[in-house]
């Protein structure tokens, strides 16, 4: 798994990309984390490299949904999610629960 | 048949679902069905890890795979503390944000991406079983 962050005027975007799993998505909720502590509460989480997610990375989306919409229109976006993990998270009831968009600058946009 | 003994931590999560998706494949099974199992092995071996083994570093455990008439049946034996994923309470996938669970996830997922999840203590160990049909 590796996580990059790209500063836009009104939020932030962590391309997350490899593999989200028990092993790795303490990193991911942590980095997601100093983005709020910084007082960054929209997020675009880019997909569009990300492999593979288990039910730890989808722990990690929750809590960070919590609490970016804790403060005035905070919110987490998802954007290129792909086919699989899409379908995983629709297993789960999650797709509900996030703006998900195609391309990562519409969600950007989103904001 | 095939038998791997993995330590029983988070780094090995790859190697276990590289085990199990070479094996899916080498079933014909189709891609999107190889992520399925290699999701539910993943919740299921990461269980063991959270739970069976909780506060236990240097513990294994052993995933086997075996293939008879159209189903693939994975096996992974532990030697931790009962831990019956059936007793689980399942959560609310309907709730809002704010009372979502974050409890259960891995366990809901592992029965909806296979076709059976069995439990049960046994001598040689806990054996949790997961079965994935062909087609």
């Amino acid at each position: 798994m590796e996580i990059s962050i790209k500063e836009f005027k009104h939020c932030n975007m962590v391309s997350v990309t490899g593999r989200v799993d028990s092993a790795t998505a303490p990193q991911f909720s942590q980095t997601m984390d100093a983005q709020m502590e910084k007082g960054v509460f929209k997020l675009v989480v880019d997909m569009s490299g990300l492999e593979y997610m288990s039910s730890a990375g989808f722990r990690a989306l929750l809590a960070a949904q919590r609490n970016c919409k804790r403060y005035n229109r905070g919110e987490v976006f998802l954007a290129s999610v792909p086919d699989r993990i899409r379908e995983a998270l629709e297993l789960a009831g999650f797709t509900e629960l996030f703006k998900t968009f195609a391309d990562p600058l519409e969600a950007v946009g989103g904001f | 048949m095939t038998a791997i003994n993995f330590p029983a931590r988070f780094e090995y999560l790859d190697e276990i679902r590289d085990f199990v998706g070479e094996n899916a494949r080498a079933c014909g099974f189709s891609e999107r069905d190889v992520y399925s199992i290699q999701l539910a092995a993943d919740e299921a071996a990461s269980n063991v890890i959270e739970h069976a083994y909780e506060g236990i570093s240097n513990a294994s455990f052993e995933f086997v795979c075996d293939y008879r008439d159209d189903r693939l049946v994975i096996t992974v034996i532990d030697h931790g503390k009962p831990f019956d994923p059936s007793k689980v309470a399942l959560p609310d996938i309907k709730a809002d944000l704010s009372d979502r669970k974050i409890g259960g996830l891995g366990i809901f997922l592992m029965r909806k991406l296979m076709d059976e999840v069995r439990y049960e203590i046994t001598p040689s160990g806990n054996r949790l079983t997961l079965v994935k049909r062909k087609g």
